[in-house]
C-alpha cells in the first residue's frame, strides 16, 4: 500500500515561512516576543485582534478564512508568535481547539467566517460547553451597517450560541478589541471553563483604532468562588472521618483544577475508594489499588456497586450526570451527598448535596485533606473494602472473543494502549469504541484521554487528536475511532498532512453504528434499522486508500495475530498521519450496562448476568436474567 | 405554582434581555411580567422578573441567571417584606352621559384622568395587581377600549439597598 506520490512536508517551524508575502511591511517592526506592556500605538481593528492574541498567550488558532473575516488574516500572515492552521471544516477547527485544551490545559482558540463558517462552530462550542472546556472562538461578522438586514453570509451567531456559550460578545467599537479579547480568554479559562465566542462586524476589523495592552476588564457581574468555606470543609471532613463505606466520586473538574496530586493525597488519608467518570479517566492512575475504575452506563460492577451501597459520596468536579446516576430515584439511595463543585449552580441540581462545597477542586481537595489530618482515629474499612475487593474480583471488565472468528474491537484496543503506554494520548470518537477506550486503555495520567463526554458528538476524535497534537508534539496521540465516526471528521487528515502534524487513528472499522446496533439488539429485536454503514460489505470507502488519498500512511489489520505487529508499525511512522483499518467483527458489545432509564441496581454485568448486590454474603452470586429490561 | 418576584440587576448592554429570558423559557417557565429600567447607578438596569415557579426549580433558574456575566446581583422580593407597584393606563367608554360616574370611580381609586375625548377617558392608576384589577372590574361595565399595564416594579422595604458593589 505505498505510492510513488510525493509527500507533502510537514511544516514544523513557526509560520515565518510566509514572509514573502509582498503586502506585509507594515508589520515589520512587530516584535518576536509577546509584550508585557504596550503604549496605546494606531491599529486597525484586525492588527489590534493579533497583537491582542499575541499579548494574552494565543499559540495556535485553527480556522478557516471567508469574507467578513478576511481582514483578521491579513496581520495573522504575519504573526510570528500565533501559528494559523487551516483546517478543512469549521467543526474541525473547534474540536481541534478542544482537543488541544484538554491536552494542554490552556485555552484552544478557533476562527471562522460569518455566516455558515460561525454555525459551523456550533456543534463544536456546544460540545465544549458540556464538557467545560475553554475554548476562544472569533468569528467574523458582516459590516455593522449590514446586521440585521440578511446580508450575505449574516448570521445572527450570538443569538444562535447564546445558549451553548459561557458568554459570547459582539464588539461594534474597534477600541473594545484588547478588552474583548482579554475578557473572552478569562472567562473562558476561569471559574467553570467554558467556551467564549467573540464576532467582529468586518468594519470594525477594517477601522482605525489604536492598541494597547495591558486593558482593564469590565466584568462586575463574573466573580467566581474557588475559596471554599472552612465551615463546610469541616463538616464534610466530620462526615468522612464517622463513614463506614466512603466512596470519592471523581469528576472531570478534578482534570481542569490540575488537582490530580492533591486527590492522591486525599485518597491516601481516606483509604476510600476512587471511581472516575469518563470526563475523569487518568485524574486518578489505574494502577492504583482503591482506583475502582468508571462508574455509570458502562462502568465497572465494582465502581457502580460501591456508589449504589456507599453511606457517604464526596464528589468532586462531579455533577451528578443521568448517565452517571441512572434513574435518580434509586441511585445511592443509603449514601449522604458531599459534593464539591466550582459552579454553584451544579450543587443540588440532580441530587441533594447534604454538604454543598462551592469552590476550585485542588482548593477543596487540599483543605479536605488538610481538615482530616486533624481528627482523631478513623473508620475501619476493612470490610467495606473486603466487599469492594469481592465485586471487582468476581466481575472484572472484559470481554469474550467473538464467536465467529472475527478480530475483538476490545482486543484491539487494549493493545493500543499497552503498546503505545500510559504517557500517550488517546482521544476517542463516541460510541462502542470510545466505551472500550475508556474501559480497556489504562490511565495513569491526566489530560491523556479525551473525549466528547456530555454532547456525545460523533466525529469528535480525529479533530480533537489533531489539536492534542499541536498542543503536546513530542507526545504520542492515537485517536481511537469508529468506522461511523470516522466519516464525519475524517477531512482533517489532509490538514494533518499538510501542517505536520503526525497523529495516529485506530478506526475500529466494525462496519456498523455499534452502539446503535447494540441497542437494537438488545432492544428493538435485532431489527437493524440503518445502522449498517457498508464499509464491510462494500468496503466503500476503503480507509486504507482513503488515507492514502489523504497523505497518511494507511494499514489494515483483520486478523488477531496481525494487531501488535500492525500498532507497532504505526508507532513507527514519524513523519505522517497513519490510520489503520482494524476491521472487527460487529457483534461485539459494551457491558457492563444499565439500560437507559433503569436504576443502578439494575446493571448488567454481561448479557444475561446481573449480580445480586442485596446479598452481602455471597458478594456476587449471578443471577440469570433472561432479557434485559427493555428501554422506556 | 406560586409566583416569585425577581429583582436583578444587570449590566445595560445590548442582548441582556435576551439572555435572562432564554434561561426561563428553556425551561418552559412563563414569565408573567418584567419592567426594566435605569438605576441610581450608571450603566446598570435593574429588572424586575415575576414567574410562576415551584421553589427547587426557582433556586436552579437563580443559580443560572447568577452564572450569567452580565447579571450582577439577583434578590428575591418577598411580598411582605416589599412595596411591589404596577401602572395601567384603561382607555374607558364615556360620553356626557356616564363620564361623572366615571371619574367617581377614578377618584375613589386615587387614579387620575389623564387624556379625555367626547366619548372616552384615558385612566392612569398605579397599585398592586389587585387594586388594579379592582379597578379594571369596577370600569368594565362601561366598555374598556384599551389596556395597557407595565411590569410589576418592586422595591424592599426598610433602609438596605441591593447594591450592584456588593
Amino acid at each position: 500500500m505505498t505510492t510513488a506520490r510525493p509527500r507533502p512536508a510537514p511544516r514544523t517551524g513557526a509560520p515565518s515561512e510566509q514572509q514573502d508575502s509582498a503586502s506585509q511591511a507594515a508589520a515589520s517592526a512587530r516584535p518576536a516576543t509577546r509584550p508585557a506592556r504596550v503604549d496605546p500605538t494606531p491599529a486597525t481593528g484586525a492588527q489590534s485582534l493579533v497583537r491582542s492574541l499575541e499579548a494574552v498567550g494565543c499559540e495556535v488558532v485553527f480556522g478557516i478564512p471567508g469574507g467578513a473575516v478576511l481582514p483578521a488574516y491579513d496581520p495573522l500572515y504575519d504573526s510570528t508568535l500565533v501559528r494559523h492552521i487551516l483546517v478543512r471544516h469549521e467543526q474541525g477547527a473547534g474540536h481541534a481547539a478542544t482537543g488541544y485544551a484538554q491536552a494542554t490545559g490552556r485555552v484552544g482558540v478557533c476562527m471562522a467566517t460569518s455566516g455558515p463558517g460561525a454555525t459551523n462552530l456550533v456543534t463544536p462550542l456546544a460540545d465544549a460547553m458540556l464538557d467545560s472546556v475553554p475554548v476562544v472562538a472569533i468569528t467574523g461578522q458582516v459590516g455593522r451597517k449590514l446586521i440585521g438586514t440578511d446580508a450575505f453570509q449574516e448570521a445572527d451567531i450570538c443569538g444562535i450560541t447564546l445558549p451553548i456559550t459561557k458568554h459570547n460578545m459582539l464588539v461594534t467599537d474597534p477600541a473594545d478589541i484588547p478588552r474583548a479579547i482579554t475578557e473572552a480568554f478569562h472567562i473562558a479559562s476561569t471559574g467553570r471553563p467554558g467556551p467564549v465566542l467573540v464576532d467582529l462586524p468586518k468594519d470594525v476589523l477594517q477601522a482605525q483604532t489604536t492598541f494597547s495592552w495591558p486593558v482593564d476588564m469590565a466584568l462586575p457581574g463574573y466573580r467566581p468562588t474557588t475559596k471554599p468555606h472552612g465551615k463546610q470543609i469541616r463538616e464534610a471532613a466530620r462526615l468522612i472521618a464517622e463513614s463506614q463505606r466512603p466512596v470519592l466520586y471523581v469528576g472531570g473538574g478534578v482534570i481542569k483544577a490540575e488537582a490530580s496530586a492533591e486527590l492522591m493525597e486525599l485518597a491516601r488519608e481516606t483509604g476510600a475508594p476512587v471511581v472516575t467518570t469518563l470526563m475523569a479517566r487518568g485524574a486518578f492512575p489505574d494502577s492504583h489499588p482503591q482506583n475502582l475504575g468508571m462508574p455509570g452506563m458502562h462502568g465497572t460492577v465494582a465502581a457502580v456497586a460501591a456508589m449504589q451501597k456507599a453511606d457517604l459520596l464526596i464528589a468532586l468536579g462531579a455533577r451528578f450526570d443521568d448517565r452517571v446516576t441512572g434513574d435518580l430515584s434509586t441511585f445511592a439511595p443509603g449514601a449522604k451527598i458531599v459534593h464539591a463543585d466550582i459552579d454553584p449552580a451544579e450543587i443540588g441540581k440532580n441530587r441533594v448535596a447534604d454538604v454543598p462545597i462551592v469552590g476550585d477542586a485542588r482548593e477543596v481537595i487540599g483543605e479536605l485533606t488538610a481538615a482530616l489530618r486533624g481528627r482523631d482515629g478513623s473508620p475501619d474499612l476493612t470490610a467495606w473494602w473486603n466487599q469492594l475487593n469481592s465485586w471487582r474480583e468476581t466481575f472484572p471488565l472484559g470481554y469474550d472473543e467473538p464467536a465467529d472468528g472475527t478480530l475483538s474491537p476490545e482486543y484491539v484496543i487494549e493493545r493500543i494502549g499497552a503498546i503505545a503506554g500510559p504517557e500517550a494520548i488517546y482521544a476517542a470518537g463516541v460510541g462502542q469504541h470510545q466505551m472500550w477506550a475508556a474501559q480497556f486503555v489504562r490511565y495513569e495520567n491526566p489530560r491523556t484521554w479525551l473525549n466528547s463526554g456530555g454532547a456525545g458528538t460523533m466525529g469528535y476524535g480525529v479533530p480533537a487528536a489533531m489539536g492534542a497534537k499541536v498542543g503536546q508534539p513530542d507526545t504520542t496521540v492515537w485517536c481511537i475511532d469508529g468506522d461511523g465516526c470516522f466519516q464525519m471528521t475524517n477531512q482533517e487528515l489532509a490538514t494533518c498532512a499538510i501542517e505536520g502534524i503526525p497523529i495516529k487513528v485506530a478506526v475500529i472499522n466494525n462496519g456498523n453504528l455499534g452502539m446503535v446496533r447494540q441497542w437494537q439488539t438488545l432492544f428493538y429485536g435485532e431489527r437493524y434499522s440503518n445502522t449498517e454503514l457498508g464499509t464491510h460489505k462494500h468496503r466503500v470507502p476503503d480507509f486504507v486508500m482513503l488515507a492514502e488519498a489523504l497523505g497518511c500512511e494507511g494499514l489494515r489489520c483483520e486478523s488477531k495475530d496481525d494487531v501488535d505487529r500492525v500498532i507497532h508499525e504505526a508507532m513507527a511512522v514519524t513523519d505522517r498521519p497513519v490510520v489503520i483499518d482494524f476491521t472487527v467483527g460487529a457483534d461485539a458489545q459494551v457491558w457492563p450496562m444499565v439500560a437507559a432509564g433503569t436504576g443502578n441496581d439494575q446493571i448488567m454485568a454481561a448479557r444475561d448476568i446481573r449480580p445480586l448486590f442485596d446479598d452481602p454474603e455471597s458478594g456476587g452470586a449471578d443471577e440469570v436474567v433472561t432479557d434485559i429490561e427493555r428501554e422506556q | 405554582m406560586s409566583t416569585h418576584t425577581l429583582s436583578v440587576l444587570v449590566e445595560d448592554k445590548p442582548g441582556v434581555l435576551a439572555r435572562i429570558s432564554g434561561l426561563f423559557s428553556r425551561r418552559g417557565y412563563n414569565i408573567q411580567s418584567l419592567a426594566v429600567g435605569p438605576t441610581e447607578e450608571q450603566g446598570i438596569s435593574r429588572m424586575t422578573i415575576c414567574v410562576s415557579v415551584e421553589e427547587f426549580p426557582l433556586e436552579q433558574v437563580t443559580k443560572q441567571l447568577n452564572k450569567l456575566v452580565n447579571v450582577i446581583k439577583i434578590v428575591e422580593l418577598e411580598p411582605t417584606t416589599s412595596v411591589q407597584r404596577e401602572l395601567v393606563m384603561l382607555k374607558v367608554r364615556a360620553d356626557a352621559t356616564v363620564r361623572s360616574q366615571v371619574l367617581e370611580v377614578t377618584q375613589m381609586f386615587r387614579a387620575k384622568v389623564v387624556d379625555v375625548a367626547p366619548d372616552a377617558v384615558t385612566v392612569e392608576a398605579t397599585g398592586t395587581a389587585d387594586k388594579l384589577s379592582a379597578l379594571r372590574r369596577m370600569l368594565e361595565p362601561y366598555g374598556i377600549r384599551e389596556i395597557v399595564q407595565s411590569g410589576m416594579v418592586a422595591l424592599a422595604r426598610g433602609p438596605r439597598a441591593i447594591a450592584a458593589n456588593r
